[in-house]
């Protein structure tokens, strides 16, 4: 039987606030465990939260770039359930009144085609504390410092159809976030995290099957693989006869390996309702407006500009867009070597983004700063280098060096232009190998375009890579015609 | 001593005519020798009120005391004291040190009042006899076979009996009024939000109130001048300003409009009440007030909507008592389940858990709309039948309680029959409104509550005609010099 | 009666409340007896009738992202009944 995958992602983010969503702890990550739970954060007796402007602030954010309608009036709630890293014995969320419905990302396929994928809501809600399973005289300790920190919950609707599209959705979303400034997305800390609900059924058949979530996967490539495990352990388990169960599983990396969750084994039954501590949030046009207004470029917008404003190819320009921090340093790239705008976008993502793949270092500590590299391009687009040489200047700017133009003049490389001093390197290369010469001459078109390239290479060897190519080309032909 | 007014001692102390020490240590003295039989105090602070009271003296001394430093206060164990045991009367805290102060304790430690202790209270504010506590029931100082009321019981003792010139409260279904009514005392609930609830340890936090418990009503608008007002820390707050409650008290009742609901003078009603509150309202037609006969079509559905919503928020703003960073913790739990159920099993009592487990019901899957939906959806009926009320009357007048004081053991076997007892006060916390408890009358030798219902934020307004009647009766000072001896 | 017995041990499980077996059949009695006065509830007419959650109606105020809280773990941790190494602990927890 041929099965169809249907996967729908709820992704936690943790917004970037100072301060936690209804506390004034600090949010700060990786701090001395409960040194930043407060009285409200631990739920003392008595205490009361007081909802953050900037959390909302972001949301709504989130909700523009993602072409939501932005609600003028949500609400809290609470989601009654008992977990000791869940100090009050509730979550407050928003289950009734979300601040942000109904928007879409458009993520790119394999095919370089586009997939509008659904985002039904997203919702503000507190984060929870956490467990640490170290044994401490058996027990297990509770470290309360994210407990109260921002998130928004982004729920698509179920419209992947594999783990490729998850991970391609997966990746929108962190690029949108991260443009907009309300979290860092980092996964292996926790900013981003993402449950998935997957389900499989028979190709045609209009009803959903039976689904599973898959908790706090924390990575892209675990988000492939867990889906991928999850999909294939249903499609055996239907096919020898079993039934999905829906239940809550957690991916084991390890094993590769998803099994279900123990501690969600109860029933639940989380009894929301509206939280008698919080008011209704009621924003106007006029603040959804300023905050439009205060929204940076977005990839899409900017990935246009570049096509329009640089003339590069839809490809080039969303790979630059990728990222804020990428796009910004093409940019200062292009500014600083004044040079063509597409030269440019082939260094940054041909030679840098290799070398910051290859070192496993990202933009943001490049070795290479823009400025440096514009600098470097300069050269090349003056021909005071050809490209070949702007190789080595590029590593030796990536090991240190100050600027092209000190590795240019302390080595030497610069572009040997001097026709008479190339016509005597192509003499000489061409007397010293009369033999080649010789079945030169006697070759077809064909032969000689590739017989050519020997001569070109001599001559390159020896001016030590300086020599101008074009010019090379235009007197060795010159010289073998004659 | 112990029966001198707020203003009384505020004005001894000005005069010179007796320092805070001396008046702070009489109270404890009063209170050693005679609580033992009324139970009205959980916590005695009597080290840190005799240092407060020495800063008072010596501010007085150096005219830098502000109006109220130095007089004395009793706060209802509800209240977060930094450092000071707060229990809420419940086993589940009773090894509870506060680590902060609420906020209606800072401001009254603003003033220079000093703390005399924590009232006795019914557990988590659950009772309307005080028999619920962990730490035994208050006796009414009138009978000490009669319960004093609840849940601020403890504070309405401690004034009664004279071991405090007044008390905090608080009023979630009539917490304040009810044990005022019972102890011959005046009792105001204020608006919802004009007092912070910040360190107020939840019951139902929409309706949850504070207020002031006293022996009249010019010393509930001193009271109210030091609690009242906007708090940053509790987004129920209300940050409409607040006014001079004294200001008013003075004002003359002509022409104002009293209704008097058909449906608090039905069935169930006391007949001796009836008459006392009766006759209480002739005083306010002598005073220019006219009475209105009017209707409040929804008044039964105030009780049933109540014991929805109040079990409903409890059973999830007591979730937090789980052994794990305050509060009981059981011994030797054999795993997580087991450290939740015995912790919580151990730490509340009977009544507690009766309201946790009928709030979990009404908000479990498949019941919501027709419990909790629809009790919002009463509840809004309620209102508006106020909101009704009010652009015909100025106030709104009736019987605080069904019944005086009753006798302990009484009534606690039946929950429902206990509910009942607050016919008269939960709408009004439902509907956020002010009210206020004076006494009226006697019946059964027992004090009779007459209350006044006001309009949103009219606190000044109920205190004027509360401090009016009292100029010009003497139920308030009769009933407490009728108190334990 | 509305309830059981049985539907009373539920409910308990998820308040997370140990009851003593021989106290389960005067709480099902009393939160019955409750629950059948709550029922007359269903006799309002609220068709149209928006719920009301807090009496005010007001709005919700909204707080500046400022950091006003310090480290007072010793202080707050005193109530707690076992700590080591400034975490709370608790049996095990298994996932």
């Amino acid at each position: 039987m041929n099965w169809e995958t249907v996967i729908g992602l709820e992704v936690h983010v943790q917004l970037a606030t100072k301060s936690k969503i209804f506390s004034g702890s600090s949010t700060t990550f990786g701090a001395e465990a409960n040194t930043q739970a407060s009285l409200i954060d631990l739920g003392m007796p008595g205490t009361l939260p007081v909802f953050n402007e900037e959390a909302l602030r972001m949301a709504v954010k989130f909700g523009l770039a993602s072409h939501s309608s932005i609600n003028h009036r949500s609400a809290f709630d609470r989601k009654n359930y008992f977990y000791p890293d869940l100090p009050k014995g509730y979550q407050t969320t928003q289950l009734h009144e979300a601040i942000v419905n109904h928007g879409y990302v458009d993520i790119p396929l394999e095919n370089n085609e586009y997939k509008r994928i659904n985002v039904l809501r997203a919702h503000l809600e507190e984060d929870a504390g956490k467990s640490l399973h170290e044994d401490f005289q058996g027990h297990s300790g509770i470290d309360l410092n994210r407990a109260g920190t921002p998130l928004i919950e982004i729920v698509s609707e179920p419209e992947l159809s594999n783990a490729k599209e998850a991970v391609a959705y997966l990746r929108i979303i962190h690029t949108l976030i991260r443009y907009l400034g309300i979290s860092d997305g980092n996964m292996a800390e926790g900013s981003m995290r993402c449950d998935a609900n997957v389900s499989v059924r028979p190709v045609g058949q209009k009803e959903l099957g039976t689904r599973t979530e898959i908790k706090n996967i924390n990575s892209f490539r675990f988000v492939e693989r867990a889906i991928n495990t999850e999909v294939e352990r249903q499609i055996d388990l239907i096919e020898s006869g079993g039934r999905v169960i829906q239940a809550t599983r957690l991916y084991d990396s390890i094993k590769n390996e998803t099994r279900p969750m123990r501690s969600k084994e109860e029933a639940n039954d989380y009894r929301y309702f509206p939280c008698p501590d919080l008011l209704p949030i009621e924003i106007d046009d006029a603040y959804i407006e300023a905050v439009r207004d205060s929204l940076p470029e977005l990839p899409d917008q900017k990935a246009t500009r570049f096509q329009k404003d640089y003339q590069l190819s839809a490809y080039d320009a969303e790979v630059l867009v990728v990222s804020r921090e990428l796009a910004d340093y093409f940019e200062r790239c292009v500014q600083t070597s004044k040079a063509d705008a597409k030269l440019c976008a082939n260094w940054v993502t041909g030679t840098l983004l290799g070398a910051l793949n290859k070192g496993a270092t990202d933009i943001e500590q490049s070795p290479v700063s823009a400025e440096k590299l514009g600098g470097l391009i300069a050269r090349i687009a003056d021909s005071t280098i050809s490209g070949k040489i702007a190789k080595t200047v590029f590593d030796a700017l990536w090991d240190g060096a100050n600027s092209a133009d000190e590795v240019i003049e302390k080595e030497g490389l610069r572009q040997v232009t001097d026709s008479s001093a190339i016509q005597g390197l192509v003499n000489e290369v061409v007397d010293q190998n009369p033999e080649q010469v010789e079945s030169y001459r006697a070759a077809d078109e064909k032969k000689r375009k590739k017989m050519f390239g020997f001569f070109v290479g001599q001559i390159m060897k020896a001016s030590k890579g300086k020599a101008n190519p074009q010019q090379v080309n235009q007197l060795l032909l010159e010289k073998l015609e004659k | 001593m112990h029966r001198k007014t707020l203003a009384d001692i505020a004005l001894g102390l000005e005069k010179k005519e007796f320092s805070s020490v001396e008046i702070t240590t009489s109270f404890f003295e009063r209170i050693k020798q005679l609580d033992p039989d009324i139970n009205s105090f959980i916590t005695v602070t009597d080290e840190q009120a005799l240092i407060k009271a020495k800063l008072a003296d010596k501010q007085r001394a150096n005219n830098t005391a502000s109006p109220l430093a130095g007089v004395p206060i009793a706060h209802k164990d509800i209240f977060c004291t930094e450092g000071v045991k707060t229990t809420c009367g419940s086993k589940m805290l009773d090894n509870f040190l506060s680590p902060y102060n609420a906020t209606v304790i800072e401001k009254c430690e603003a003033a220079g009042l000093v703390m005399l202790g924590k009232t006795n209270m019914d557990e988590f504010a659950m009772g309307s006899s005080n028999e619920t506590s962990f730490y035994g029931p208050v006796h009414n100082p009138h009978n000490l076979n009669c319960v004093p009321g609840g849940s601020s019981g403890g504070s309405a003792a401690a004034v009664a009996a004279g071991f405090a010139p007044a008390a905090t409260g608080t009023d979630t279904g009539g917490s304040i009024r009810q044990p005022a009514a019972f102890c011959g005392i005046t009792g105001l609930k204020p608006t919802y939000g004009r007092i912070s609830r910040w360190g107020m340890i939840a019951f139902a936090s929409s309706l949850d109130q504070a207020g002031p418990m006293t022996q009249n009503a010019e010393d509930a608008a001193l009271l109210m001048n030091v609690m009242a007002g906007f708090d940053p820390k509790d987004s129920t707050s209300s940050d409409k300003p607040t006014e001079d409650y004294t200001a008013k008290l003075n004002v003359s009742l002509k022409g104002k409009k009293i209704g008097l609901p058909r449906q608090f003078f039905s069935q169930g009603l006391d007949p001796a009440i009836e008459q006392s509150v009766r006759d209480a309202l002739t005083v306010y037609e002598k005073l220019g007030a006219t009475l209105v006969d009017i209707e409040l079509p929804n008044a039964d559905l105030a009780t049933p909507a109540y014991y929805v919503i109040a079990p409903a928020e409890c059973s999830s703003n007591l979730s937090r008592f789980d052994g794990v960073r305050f509060g009981h913790r059981c011994e030797n739990p054999a795993n997580l389940a087991d450290l939740y159920s015995r912790s919580r099993g151990e730490g509340f009592g009977d009544e507690v858990k009766r309201r946790i487990l009928v709030g979990t019901y009404v908000l479990s899957a498949g019941f919501y709309d027709a419990y909790y939906l629809q009790a919002q959806k009463a509840r809004r009926l309620i209102k508006n039948d106020y909101l009704n009320a009010f652009e015909q009357v100025d106030f709104i007048a009736g019987p605080t309680a069904p019944s005086t004081a009753f006798s302990l053991n009484n009534e606690i076997e039946d929950p429902v029959a206990m509910y009942l007892n607050d016919i008269y006060t939960i709408a009004v916390n439902l509907a956020g409104l002010p009210a206020l408890s004076i006494p009226c009358g006697i019946a059964s030798k027992l004090p009779v509550g007459l209350q006044l219902i006001g309009n949103y934020f009219s606190e000044a307004d109920l205190l004027n005609a509360g401090h009016q009647f009292q100029q010009n009766t003497d139920w308030h000072t009769q009933l407490l010099a009728q108190s334990v001896r | 009666m509305p309830l059981d017995e049985n539907q009373v041990n539920n409910i308990a499980q998820l308040a997370h409340i140990e009851i003593n077996p021989e106290d389960i059949s005067h709480y099902t009695r009393d939160i019955s007896n409750i629950l059948d006065m709550v029922k007359q509830l269903e006799q309002a007419s609220t068709t149209d009738i928006e719920p009301l959650s807090n009496p005010l109606e007001q709005i919700q105020r909204l707080r500046a992202d400022v950091v006003t809280e310090s480290n007072q773990r010793d202080k707050l941790q005193e109530n707690a009944p076992l700590t080591e190494k400034g975490l709370f602990l608790v049996p095990k927890v298994i996932e």
